[in-house]
């Protein structure tokens, strides 16, 4: 293992492409003192009292949205929720013109959602205060890929030299890239299985194994992550129909038996159950699903907590 | 006091005769007519936390008293989270038991300006309604920015601020011993 690294330097996180494995490792350790926080009597500590800040998401979420929120008011940051339905950019404003608007407000972080890769990182060249992508586009998704990392080095207690198998729709997925760029950088043997229609070209360079069918990249995986199939993002037909899709590559009880038996099976969520996982493997016995959610405001409090304490 | 001198102010037999020492003064003012009842005792990290585990551990030895022990991390209380140039690391705290009514002894290695003590009282009240806090510490020297003071003292020093007052455990440090060197 490399130099244990002391404080995070950054103003922003933007993507995992960009971090080292010290700045994943660094980030990693703290969210493992954050965690019992949730679980207090009292779910709140001091320590970003007097920060504010905003969540910008340009598309819908749930989990990520209400994530950072609780995240930052459990550190007691103050919180703005801007929904774009509801903001000026339904009256046109630009990106950059919003972020300005809320710079001049004297916000210290701006965690942004959009449908577009690069808008996290054009922000961050505006604004002063610290920028998360919290998912642009197909991109990115850095604290997606940090709670699956958290989630499995809490129960796996390493990364180095375990097998991922990540099956489903590479093409689209934000959440795949993300992991890919920090399993390998951890040293996970990473496999990705699809139809060939959705994976990425050149993902060869990545450093994974590609696969068409999930059979040969769930051989003796530690951890299966399943991904959605975005039927959102689907704007030409990707395969012949959902049945199909389905009978190829679900995740079911037979399938999974290729794995091995302690695997992990996760999924970012939401969810199409029956689609790329069945209901019996998603609330099975080997699922951290939940866990990955429970997870995930930890590390978005270390992610926070990093950022935001730096002089 | 040249620059790479060290002042031993406790070596390995005097801090474990001081120990011993807080330890009976703790019993003394805690017994009830029930034993050492709602007693507990808090270490703040890092060696106030091994100086607790010692001090539970005679407790439990020489007065036959089970005493339930606890971990602070102050990190994300203290007051110069934003101005402190190296980010703190942040490791987690253990209050493996109910706040409610006990009698919380808090313990640390140096009592200095009293801001890590402010800051480890907010968090234990966060955490509920002790029905009172004391404080022991191993070494106070001095130069108090607070009113705070420790209710058992191992030793009193008089330090000048340009001084460090350096506390070793056997537990993270390898051996036991308090020094005083220039900083």
């Amino acid at each position: 293992m490399g130099r244990k690294l002391l404080r995070f330097k950054r103003k922003d996180l933007l993507g995992i492409e960009e971090l080292s494995r010290e700045e994943i490792e660094l980030i990693l350790n703290t969210a493992r003192g954050f965690k019992e926080v949730s679980v207090r009597p009292i779910k709140k500590v001091p320590a970003l009292r007097g920060k504010t800040v905003v969540n910008l998401f340009y598309e819908p979420s749930t989990r990520t949205r209400i994530s950072f929120e609780l995240a930052a008011k459990r550190l007691s940051a103050d919180v703005i929720n801007v929904s774009t339905s509801t903001s000026s950019v339904v009256k046109g404003e630009s990106l950059v013109d919003t972020a300005r608007n809320i710079q001049a407000m004297e916000v210290d972080a701006v965690v942004i959602r959009h449908s577009s890769e690069g808008a996290p990182m054009l922000l961050s060249r505006v604004l002063k205060a610290s920028v998360i992508n919290a998912g642009d586009g197909s991109h990115e998704h850095p604290t997606q890929a940090l709670l699956d990392m958290f989630t499995i080095m809490e129960r796996k207690k390493k990364i180095e030299g375990l097998n991922v198998a990540i099956i489903g729709d590479i093409l689209h997925s934000r959440v795949a890239r993300s992991n890919i760029w920090g399993l390998t950088k951890m040293g996970a043997r990473v496999k990705i299985a699809g139809p060939p229609t959705l994976i990425p070209p050149m993902v060869q360079d990545l450093r994974v194994q590609v696969f068409y069918r999930p059979e040969e990249a769930l051989i003796d995986a530690d951890v299966v992550m399943c991904l959605r199939i975005q039927l959102e993002r689907q704007t030409s037909n990707f395969f012949p129909s959902l049945h199909e899709y389905v009978k190829v590559f679900c995740i079911t009880p037979e399938r999974i038996k290729l794995a091995r038996e302690d695997c992990l099976i996760m999924h970012p969520g939401p969810i199409n159950r029956g689609i790329e996982i069945s209901n019996e493997v998603a609330d099975g016995a080997r699922s951290v699903i939940l866990e990955q959610v429970t997870n995930g405001i930890a590390v978005r409090m270390a992610v926070l907590y990093l950022l935001l304490t730096q002089r | 006091m040249k620059a790479t001198e060290e002042k031993v102010i406790l070596d390995k037999k005097g801090i474990s005769k001081t120990i011993a020492r807080m330890c009976e003064q703790i019993v003394r003012r805690n017994k009830t007519r029930y034993g050492l009842k709602d007693l507990a005792i808090v270490g703040i990290r890092t060696r106030g936390a091994y100086i607790a585990q010692r001090i539970v551990n005679i407790l439990k030895r020489k007065y036959k008293t089970a005493v339930p022990i606890g971990i602070l991390d102050i990190t994300l209380y203290r007051d110069d989270l934003t101005t402190v140039s190296a980010q703190p690391v942040v490791r987690s705290t253990e209050i493996p038991f109910d706040l409610m009514d006990k009698r919380v002894v808090l313990v640390d290695d140096v009592l200095y300006t009293g801001r890590t003590v402010r800051a480890a009282m907010d968090e234990l009240v966060d955490f509920g309604r002790p029905r009172n806090i004391q404080l022991a510490v191993l070494v106070d020297r001095g130069w108090r920015e607070f009113p705070i003071q420790a209710d058992y003292t191992g030793v009193s020093i008089s330090t000048t601020q340009s001084e460090i007052v350096e506390v070793r455990l056997r537990e993270s440090d390898g051996r036991d011993e308090v020094v005083v060197r220039r900083r």
